[in-house]
């Protein structure tokens, strides 16, 4: 396994559901191990279809993925899983009807036999509220909880990489505080994070790098505090600040 | 009167064990399988032919266990016209269903399984005739089994059984790893796919399970009624009625409401008589669906 390249990388990726109607349109971009890459961009950039593509969610139609030194493009999803790539979806990431439990025994079984039980007990104690409710139904937990079910649920595996589709999704300041916060420690311990983002602000805040996709396409790369204080971006694309001239 | 509780709880397994199929067929893949109830029927004449191999070879092997007028070669037969049924149901989505996929409405696949149903119910008429028949011609006499009920022998041992599949089922869907995936397929396919579950092959496990539990349930019917080509398709209606009142999806809400079918049948046939009985099943389906269309169990959608 080469380990000069990084360990994501996405190359002139066209995908989408229709034939000859692609929502992601020749996008590059790649993530080191460690390090919390966040997805930026109007809506209908293209953002969420460019996560789920790589994730083997979303059809695909040129281009390539490459992670840890292999070609996954249009690896099947519950695969992906094995080879160390996960992903939460947007909303919908927890299974409402299963008990808190059951969502992480469901994940346990891309472990093999022997692994699962020690998984699971290393994720309930990384995140103690659930191992609380671990009876109880998914869809009974609060907001953030859900999400960090979600986020408990994706890491069980140990993956080498996570993807996540707008993880501040529906939370409250506080709670998305939190959520970032833990993901700042999963990226400290080794895992590469790639994560969409509507939450402009908190998403840079946390990056280390940043793309802003635009009509499916990548318009601007670059470190995030770089991005975050370039008033143009934010005023054309992040809908945050405003000055003077600027095409509206 | 009391002879209601045995009756009702007899046809309540009985269809119990059809619905659980119905119910999980609907909730993973999204359409009502009209060629269920054929699974039944093949099933029933699955385990006639096996029984008599069987019998043929081993001499002795078609007498009834004890009181029972269910022999070891029916037992054995129904064994493996189990596995035979599973077969069919994965042949049948493989050949039909598979390809209509994601491709179709779900119209044009409920209207597949119509012809699938049609298709082997002619085909077991073809080969059987229409004329019923049985496992054994033995009479069977209703015991006393205290409380003023009495049943037969051979109702006691099904009942039994059924139970035993229903817990088994039960068991299967909470405790083990395919039963997680199956109910994380039903909620949400492509979560499923993201948390690594392998949808097609937990389709294929909900269609195995469905046929083989579909085969219990006819060679059931056969050993309690008789077996005809039109068994299966007749228990249809009672089959969804269960699944519906149950909630759509729910494999406990079936089982309740295959119970309610069950009961309210054997109440019917008893105040009002046996012609009465097919209509039961159609009133609660029409009650449940103006009261409440989500079922008993059923989460809105």
């Amino acid at each position: 396994m080469s380990r000069e390249q990084p360990l994501l990388v996405v190359e002139n990726l066209v995908a989408g559901y229709e034939p000859g109607l692609p929502i992601v349109n020749g996008a590059s971009i790649h993530v080191e191990a460690g390090e919390i890459v966040a997805v930026l961009g109007p809506n209908g950039a293209g953002k969420s279809t460019l996560i789920k593509a790589i994730a083997g969610l979303a059809p695909i139609s040129g281009g390539a993925v490459t992670f840890d030194g292999r070609d996954v493009t249009r690896l099947p999803a519950h695969r992906m899983i094995r080879a160390g790539l996960a992903f939460t979806p947007q909303t919908e990431n927890v299974f409402a009807s299963l008990s808190v439990d059951d969502n992480l025994q469901l994940a346990a079984g891309a472990l093999a036999k022997a692994l699962r039980a020690g998984r699971v007990a290393a994720t309930y104690a990384a995140f103690p509220d659930l191992a609380r409710q671990r009876r109880l139904p998914a869809g009974r937990l609060s907001g953030g909880q859900r999400q960090m079910l979600a986020i408990a649920r994706a890491l069980l595996v140990a993956p080498k990489a996570l993807m996540l589709d707008e993880p501040s999704a529906g939370l409250s300041p506080k709670l998305v505080e939190m959520v970032f916060a833990r993901l700042a420690d999963i990226a400290r311990s080794g895992v590469g994070i790639l994560l969409v983002e509507q939450n402009t602000r908190a998403a840079l805040a946390l990056a280390d790098r940043a793309y802003v996709l635009v009509q499916g396409r990548r318009r601007h790369e670059g470190p995030a505090r770089a991005l975050a204080n370039d008033p143009m971006i934010a005023a054309l694309y992040l809908g945050g600040v405003e000055i003077e001239g600027a095409p509206r | 009167m009391t002879q209601v509780l045995v009756d009702g709880l007899m046809s309540g397994v009985l269809i119990g064990l059809g619905a659980i199929g119905v119910t999980l067929t609907y909730s993973i893949l999204g359409f009502a399988n009209f060629a269920h109830g054929e699974f039944i029927s093949f099933g029933a004449y699955a385990t006639l032919m096996i029984a008599s191999g069987i019998s043929a070879l081993v001499v002795g092997s078609d007498q009834g266990i004890g009181a029972l007028s269910i022999s070891p070669a029916v037992i054995a037969a129904s064994l493996l016209a189990m596995a035979l049924t599973a077969g069919l149901a994965l042949a049948l989505d493989w050949i039909l269903f598979s390809r209509l996929r994601g491709k179709s409405a779900a119209i044009s696949v409920v209207m597949a399984s119509f012809g699938a149903s049609m298709a082997i119910r002619a085909a077991l008429e073809f080969a059987f005739t229409s004329r019923p028949t049985y496992f054994s011609r033995d009479l069977e006499i209703a015991r006393p089994i205290g409380l003023g009920l009495k049943a037969t022998p051979d109702q006691i041992a099904l009942i039994t059984v059924a139970a035993a599949l229903l817990i088994g089922v039960h068991l299967l869907l909470t405790r083990t790893q395919i039963g997680r995936a199956m109910r994380a397929v039903s909620e949400n396919q492509a979560l499923a796919r993201a948390a690594g579950v392998d949808v097609d092959a937990t389709i294929r496990a909900v269609w195995a399970l469905g046929g083989a539990l579909a085969s219990a349930a006819g060679v059931m019917l056969g050993l309690l009624v008789q077996i005809r080509p039109f068994m299966g398709f007749d228990l249809l209606l009672p089959l969804f009625a269960a699944a519906i009142l149950g909630g759509i999806g729910s494999v406990p809400g079936a089982f309740a409401g295959a119970l309610i079918i069950g009961f309210g049948e054997a109440i019917t046939v008893e105040l009002a008589g046996a012609e009465w009985r097919a209509a039961v099943a159609f009133l609660i389906l029409i009650a449940v669906l103006i009261i409440r269309p989500t079922g008993l169990a059923g989460r809105p959608t």
